[in-house]
């Protein structure tokens, strides 16, 4: 069985695995790290998005081994401890872009790569991007108004 | 004076931190102690006798604990999945009830269908031993097409249902409806398809099974909408566990929209199998398995006709409906073409004669049940579809003909011909919000701009009214329903002054940890903060209905306010003691207490610590403790209502159909939070489009499922739909004391008669007459052509 090594949310991790473990399989039963969901398993719904070497992934369709030596922030590495919250949660608790929250975690971690690379997304440059995000309880209205709050937040803290 | 964190106010969810932070509690995301994991054989045909089942290659995988058959549970004498409702035909029979084992015996009856359970030390392994579970099957023709189940030489499902009927059941007055539709100046007929759908919430099923031995309870994790229901059907009727030991817990829930308010097959093969192995055994479904397990909903096939005088007035209304059910009785599924249905067919209107007849048919297809709306999506998409079509047919203006047409906002209450009785509503106040949102006078202005760059626009109207706040007992007891539909509330008060509220409903997105809080604070004074909101747990809440059918404020809300009434009078109870005064002069106003006509008071607070440090209360009297349940059974269905618009560009050359603007004018009664209430209709909405334009199951010849995964099925996604305007009017519940109407359902109720009609109204001018749900670009686009080359067409 291959070993593999990597970050994850700021700490070192190193376990034997079997070849065929996906990186959302390691993080959610390796590492207890449940915050990453599973939502489908034709790579549509992205429930399990993550950032790997800071670009979203879906990690429902990369092995844990291609992952070796990267560095994986998932939404629970976000925000330290009690500390505060990364803006754009607290843009999705303002805006009421959720429901359930089962999208919730692979939305953030989406629409945070979004803010990234374009500092004021427009509604429909969000909604294009979060084409591979799906969300059953929201019609998206507000998840759409989140993402842009929180990328002018994002944007405005640095 | 009113509350930032009272009834009314927008306050910011309370259960987000969890959510945003990715510490959600969900089924999946449960670990219990050497727990082993279930996975499920499924049948790869519509129908089959299974003439052998071999597992002894699957039992000698590696980490393999067991296979279990449908005959190990017989051996048990487990019982079947029970119905939750009976319906009877119109000669008095009673439906059509075959056993619905929890793992099929001998005959497997729809892909899907569940032929064994292995449990093995991991998921992995447990996914390799089931590709070796060998079944000999002896494959037989299936009856897949809804509309073709009667035709005679159909695969029959089922022996005892002769032609795949189920029931035959009928509502209203035929003779006076064929009569008045003899007197018609016109008459509005259509054949419509509601299209079957998988809810497909984000979060797939799951269920965890566990015994303790030291005690001999068991307990569910489940991904459920009602653990205490479960607890009722599993306990009762399917293992013969009395329910002070059994445990159902329903945590962290990612969305149900009815999918998740039935008992299936799962959750008792995990709990069964973690008392036979006295480990806990989990399963969770991947999102294949759960397209073919997971109940599908809608699937009506109708022929409708509308009978009209000169002016425009609805004379009569005749609906013929044929309404699969599926391979199996699922919990609620004989009532959602029947009760929650026909007795919808009056919309806002004052048709004075209407009969329905509805023939529910058995296939050889995942069983059907209720999905977000349950009936009322359908009955909408019937009247609305036939009100537009009545309207262009004869020239009149659709908003103009329903004005014609309106219950007036004086006649109330209004007894519809269908059973119910509508309590309050104002039709044309909804019609005329939307009307005045969507800017229906400027809408030939943008069509003609839309033709000028060489694509159809067009409008559609939804009058929309349903029947929710689930249920009068009394009144769905007499039709068949075998279970009351009442609601409990605990509110325990702290000596510290907080408060826990024990509710039997769930919130699986609706937000009940705030909006329950809200009802809590605005009625006794106290931040919204200190009041916890329990739910999901059936040894923490002794009884509840769950969550389905808008019923949560309604239901749960009032038995919520019962239960408060009993906390103000018994504190005040103790204020009067603490004030020497008596409780009559005792005035609750602002979380204070105060002696009528003077300045003595105490704050809530006060009284709580008293309650529990009772120096000199006059015991016999008065006793400690502040904490009181109460239980609310409703007094009629609520009824929400609306008016929701949609306008519609389509392009000619792809078929695509963008929605340029859509709004929506609706009548929940009183709004305790109008953020959480713009979400739920926003939802909605959002699934209504989704019917109308992007999902529909295909089942081949065969019974092969086509639309197997969200490679076929298309889901909307955020670059299908707009904004929405949202608005609302509120005309109080007149008999529950919120006031409230609930809102869960109205937008997928409203939405695809709103979507449709605006399509069909596009396509009009290029000789569309016809279309079926979903409204894709390939069917657009064939339909445009069809139109324009019928000869070509042929």
């Amino acid at each position: 069985m291959p070993t593999v090594s990597m970050t994850v949310n700021g700490k070192q991790v190193s376990s034997e695995v079997e070849a065929r473990t996906l990186l959302v399989q390691y993080l959610r039963e390796h590492l207890g790290l449940t915050g990453t969901h599973v939502g489908c398993d034709t790579s549509q719904c992205g429930a399990c998005v993550v950032h790997v070497d800071g670009d979203s992934v879906k990690s429902c369709t990369i092995l844990a081994t291609q992952c070796d030596g990267t560095e994986v922030l998932t939404i629970e590495g976000l925000a330290e401890g009690n500390g505060p919250l990364h803006p754009m949660q607290e843009a999705f608790r303002d805006n009421h872009g959720l429901q359930c929250g089962f999208c919730t975690p692979g939305m953030i971690m989406s629409a945070i790569d979004l803010a990234k690379r374009n500092a004021e997304p427009s509604e429909k440059e969000v909604r294009e991007w979060l084409e591979g995000n799906l969300c059953r309880c929201t019609g998206y209205h507000n998840i759409v108004k989140a993402v842009m709050a929180g990328a002018r937040a994002m944007n405005a803290a640095s | 004076m009113p509350r930032e964190d009272g009834i009314g106010a927008a306050l910011r969810r309370k259960e987000d931190f969890r959510f945003i932070t990715g510490r959600g509690n969900y089924t999946d995301d449960i670990d219990r102690p050497g727990q082993l994991h279930a996975v499920f054989v499924h049948s790869p045909h519509a129908n089959a006798r299974i003439r052998s089942i071999d597992a002894e290659a699957a039992r000698k995988m590696p980490g393999v604990a067991a296979v279990f058959l449908g005959s190990d549970l017989a051996a048990d004498k487990i019982g079947g999945l029970p119905c939750g409702w009976q319906i009877h035909s119109r000669d008095g029979s009673p439906m059509v009830e075959p056993v619905h084992p929890v793992i099929a015996v001998d005959h497997v009856r729809y892909v899907g269908d569940q032929v064994a359970m292995v449990v093995a030390r991991s998921r992995r392994e447990a996914q390799d031993a089931a590709e070796r579970v060998e079944v000999d099957y002896e494959v037989l023709p299936a009856a897949a097409s809804t509309a073709d189940a009667m035709s005679p030489g159909a695969p029959q499902v089922w022996e005892q249902a002769p032609n795949n009927v189920c029931y035959d059941w009928e509502l209203g007055d035929k003779v006076a409806v064929d009569a008045a539709f003899g007197r018609a100046k016109h008459v509005t007929r259509l054949q419509l398809v509601n299209n079957r759908l998988i809810p497909n919430a984000i979060e797939p099923r799951a269920a965890i099974g566990d015994f303790d031995r030291a005690t001999g309870e068991y307990t569910l994790y489940t991904t459920s909408q009602n653990p205490h229901v479960i607890r009722l059907l599993m306990g009762a009727f399917v293992l013969n566990i009395p329910e002070h030991k059994l445990r159902v817990v329903a945590p962290d829930v990612g969305g149900g929209f009815g999918s998740k308010i039935f008992h299936y097959a799962e959750e008792a093969a995990v709990t069964w199998a973690a008392g036979k192995l006295r480990l806990p055994v989990k399963w969770t479904a991947d999102r294949s398995e759960s397209f073919l397990c997971d109940a599908h909903g809608r699937d009506h096939v109708t022929t409708a006709e509308l009978a009209l005088d000169e002016n425009g007035r609805f004379l009569a209304m005749r609906v013929e409906t044929i309404a699969n059910m599926g391979a199996y009785l699922s919990t609620f599924a004989p009532a959602v073409p029947t009760y929650l249905y026909a007795t919808l067919l009056a919309g806002q209107y004052t048709t004075p004669v209407i009969h329905c007849n509805v023939k529910a048919v058995f296939t050889n297809t995942v069983p059907v049940d209720a999905y977000r709306g349950a009936g009322r999506p359908e009955a909408t998409f019937v009247v609305e579809r036939l009100v537009e079509t009545a309207a262009h047919e004869m020239g009149i203006d659709p908003a103009e003909l329903r004005r014609r047409n309106f219950v007036a906002p004086d006649a109330f209450p209004y007894q519809t011909p269908v059973a119910l009785q509508y309590d309050s509503g104002n039709y044309a106040g909804s019609l005329d919000a939307a009307l005045a949102a969507i800017d229906y006078k400027g809408f030939e202005q943008r069509r003609a701009a839309s033709a000028a760059k060489g694509r159809l626009r067009g409008i559609g109207l939804s009058a929309y009214i349903e029947a929710c706040g689930i249920a009068p007992s009394a009144v769905v007891g007499a039709l068949g329903a075998r279970a009351g539909l009442y609601e409990a509330a605990e509110v325990r008060v702290n000596p510290t002054g907080s408060v826990v509220v024990f509710t039997g409903t769930h919130s699986h997105g609706q937000g009940h940890e705030t909006t329950f809080a809200q009802v809590v604070a605005e009625r006794l004074g106290i931040p919204a903060e200190n009041v916890e909101v329990v739910h999901g747990d059936t040894n923490r809440i002794p009884f509840g209905m769950g969550t389905y059918g808008s019923r949560s404020l309604a239901v749960g809300g009032s038995a919520l306010s019962k239960a408060l009434d009993k906390v103000e009078t018994k504190a005040k109870k103790i204020a009067a003691h603490m004030l020497e005064a008596s409780e009559a002069d005792i005035e609750f106003v602002d979380g204070k207490f105060t002696v009528a006509g003077t300045d003595r008071s105490l704050a809530f607070g006060d009284i709580a610590l008293q309650a529990y440090v009772p120096h000199n209360f006059p015991h016999d009297t008065l006793e400690p403790g502040l904490d009181e349940q109460a239980y609310y059974d409703p007094k009629n269905f609520t009824y929400p209502a609306g008016c929701h618009i949609c306008e519609v560009e389509i392009d000619q050359d792809t078929g695509h159909v963008h929605i340029d603007r859509f709004v929506a004018a609706d009548d929940f009664g009183k709004i305790v939070n109008p953020m959480i209430v713009e979400g739920q209709v926003h939802g909605g909405i959002v699934q209504g489009v989704g019917q109308a334009l992007h999902e529909g199951c295909v089942y081949d010849a065969e019974g092969q499922l086509l639309t197997g995964s969200y490679n076929d099925y298309s889901m909307p996604r955020a670059n299908d739909v707009p904004f929405f305007e949202v608005s609302t009017q509120e005309t109080p519940c007149p008999h529950n004391p919120l006031g409230v109407k609930g809102c869960g359902e109205a937008g997928a109720i409203a939405a695809p008669a709103a979507v449709m009609n605006a399509v069909l109204h596009a396509l009009a001018p290029a000789g569309v007459k016809h279309l079926d749900m979903p409204a894709t670009p390939r069917r657009v686009w064939e339909a445009l052509r069809a139109a324009r080359v019928p000869a070509a067409a042929e």
